[in-house]
């Protein structure tokens, strides 16, 4: 009887014991290395943070109040809006340092490439007007109108249509990419701050700051089907401010960042239900997907610092500390 | 009678004596613990209502500031959890610090006592036995806490084994030699209040030590001397997979030196419990 209760109790030790190797081991297998750049917004720099060793690399001057940020299509260059110079700025990624820079109207703050990269749309907050840039001949082909504080900026996935949020007159602009102009005006709740579409283009999502709503807009009927709000004990709502939103490809997960809340929404994208919150750095910003989606990192503005989210099981693994006042990201296979 | 007859006859004892030995103590710890539902499960409740309610209170309490061994930011509950896994083997030791002194009480420490096998080898059993019981409490207590999404890595559960056994070993042996001093069982409301209470609030079970330091430097230095910190971070660095080195010297040194001097105050020759002049010397 002892005996027999000895070897269960080896086997079960052995079993442990390979268990936790065979676990160490998978945590141990290096992810493809992937870069982010990460903008900020006051020390005026662009932080590069390696995805295998969750370091900073290098820290590149730019020009002043960097902010809306995004690579190429081939990976080689990263476009850095920086408002205070009115222009935006390119980072060749070999040589890491600003080697051009774009014409934008005053303030450029988010701007949308199109499909083949060749069209920069820049959303100039202090002109009222979204600036249309042609990538390859560093020339601006034309401006549009829109509200007052252009912000969020989104193209449909078959780039037909381009979304624009202006902040004060709580709008989401539909306009047409081929003949530039506005073809429909959606109603958010106040201060509506970034836009995100659907793969399947059957949803477009934009944040409200103040309003402390996602609002969901069937993209074909132009108008709001849903409004998702969140709830996070202990905290007062004003504190809730929702402003980047990152989507799965497959479009079933949807992560919110709810700025002050010091905290990242986790919403069922399909229902539209808040599953979890997930503590994160203080005044949360935007965020960015690594190209593989295994993880989601988040600029947190006033702590100075990036988050690092494993989307899988939904948690926060890490935090980096970057620049003052990080404000937008993107991440690339360098 | 004659000093020869008293002295005992000295030979070794095969490994599997001590084996027996061994086994008979840990079983007893055993079969009391598992007959005891109730201790088992108010073992449970003391930390689970300090992780449900208190942590629930001051959630915000913490402040932002990311220490080692943590690499991101975490809830309140999340910190306090390895300050509790400690708390309970605080209790588990000197709870069974409490049965030794019933067993002296109740006579039934004689039954251990009269085994030929040497004293110190006893006390290490029984030490041993608590310790184990306090494992069950803690894996327990784990499996509760991470229902409410308070999850180490998954290896994380495996490392801080060795750091349980070691703290466990020197909260019992503290135990132990405490209760070599208490004569009556009436007595250990005193334990409750002169050790349990103030070793488990002075240390950094419920805040991190920079806290403290900021409010009272004083308090921060009778944290930091405290035995139970290091216990406290010993574990939080094993569950994240990593070492404290200081936390581990600490611990280490002190189960040596509790358990030294448990084994002398229970040697009957000088220890504490000697009651007056031992018979049959003269």
């Amino acid at each position: 009887m002892q005996v027999e209760l000895k070897e269960d109790g080896l086997r079960i030790w052995r079993y442990c014991l390979f268990s936790g190797m065979a676990v160490w081991l998978a945590a141990a297998t290096p992810a493809s290395a992937f870069i982010a750049y990460v903008s900020n917004e006051k020390s005026n720099t662009v932080s590069v943070i390696d995805t295998n060793s969750w370091t900073v690399t290098k820290t590149i001057k730019v020009g002043q109040r960097p902010r809306g940020i995004e690579f190429t299509r081939d990976g080689k260059f990263v476009f850095v809006a920086v408002g205070d110079d009115d222009s935006i700025q390119v980072i060749d990624v070999a040589k890491q340092e600003v080697v051009d820079s774009l014409p934008s109207g005053p303030d450029p703050e988010l701007f949308a490439l199109d499909a083949d990269g060749k069209i920069l749309y820049v959303a100039n907050e202090n002109d009222n007007t979204v600036t249309i840039i042609d990538v390859e001949k560093r020339a601006r082909l034309g401006e549009i109108q829109v509200g007052v504080e252009p912000e969020g900026m989104a193209i449909s996935p078959d780039g037909k249509i381009l979304i624009n949020t202006s902040e004060t007159t709580n709008m989401a602009h539909f306009i047409d990419t081929t003949t530039r102009e506005i073809v429909a005006n959606v109603l958010v709740d106040a201060r509506p701050r970034y836009a995100e579409f659907k793969r399947d283009n059957s949803e477009v999502w934009v944040s409200s700051e103040i309003g402390g709503t996602v609002s969901v807009i069937d993209p074909a009927k132009r108008e709001v089907t849903k409004k998702i709000s969140f709830e996070i004990p202990g905290l007062r709502s004003e504190a809730i401010q929702p402003v980047g939103i990152g989507m799965t490809k497959d479009g079933k997960t949807a992560f919110v960042a709810l700025g002050p809340a010091n905290r990242v929404a986790v919403v069922d994208a399909v229902s539209h239900k808040v599953t979890k919150y997930l503590l994160v750095g203080q005044r949360v910003w935007h965020m960015a997907f690594t190209p593989d989606e295994k993880y989601l990192l988040t600029t947190n503005g006033v702590s100075n610092d990036v988050s690092v989210i494993d989307v899988a099981a939904q948690k926060v693994i890490k935090t980096i500390q970057v620049g003052e006042l990080p404000w937008g990201m993107t991440i690339a296979q360098p | 009678m004659t000093s020869a007859a008293m002295t005992p006859i000295q030979r070794g004892f095969s490994l599997a004596e001590y084996l027996t030995c061994l086994n008979g103590i840990v079983w007893r710890e055993a079969l009391r613990f598992l007959h005891q539902r109730e201790r088992f499960i108010s073992a449970l409740v003391r930390p689970l209502v300090w992780l449900f309610i208190f942590a629930a209170g001051f959630r915000q309490v913490l402040g932002l500031s990311i220490i080692p061994p943590y690499e991101t930011y975490i809830l309140y509950e999340v910190y306090i959890a390895p300050g509790l896994m400690a708390m309970i083997q605080l209790f588990n030791g000197m709870q069974s610090s409490l049965s030794m002194v019933y067993d002296r009480e109740m006579g039934n420490m004689r039954t251990l006592l009269v085994s030929p096998l040497p004293r110190w080898f006893l006390l290490s059993c029984k030490l041993l036995a608590g310790t184990a019981v306090s494992l069950l409490q803690v894996y327990a207590f784990l499996l509760i806490a991470w229902f409410w999404d308070i999850a180490a890595p998954p290896t994380g559960y495996l490392t801080v084994l060795p750091a349980l056994v070691l703290s466990g070993l020197m909260l019992g042996a503290l135990g132990m030699l405490i209760s070599s001093g208490i004569k009556q069982l009436e007595n250990f409301a005193g334990v409750m209040n002169f050790v349990i209470f103030p070793m488990f609030f002075a240390s950094s079970a419920l805040y991190p030590l920079w806290r403290i330091l900021e409010s009272s430097p004083m308090l921060y230095y009778v944290c930091l001397f405290n035995p139970f910190t290091h216990a406290v971070e010993l574990i939080r660095f094993a569950l994240y997979g990593q070492m404290n080195w200081i936390a581990l010297a600490v611990v280490g040194g002190c189960t040596i030196a509790f358990m030294i001097g448990a084994i002398l105050a229970y040697d009957p020759s000088r220890g504490l419990i000697r009651r007056g002049p031992a018979g049959g010397e003269t």
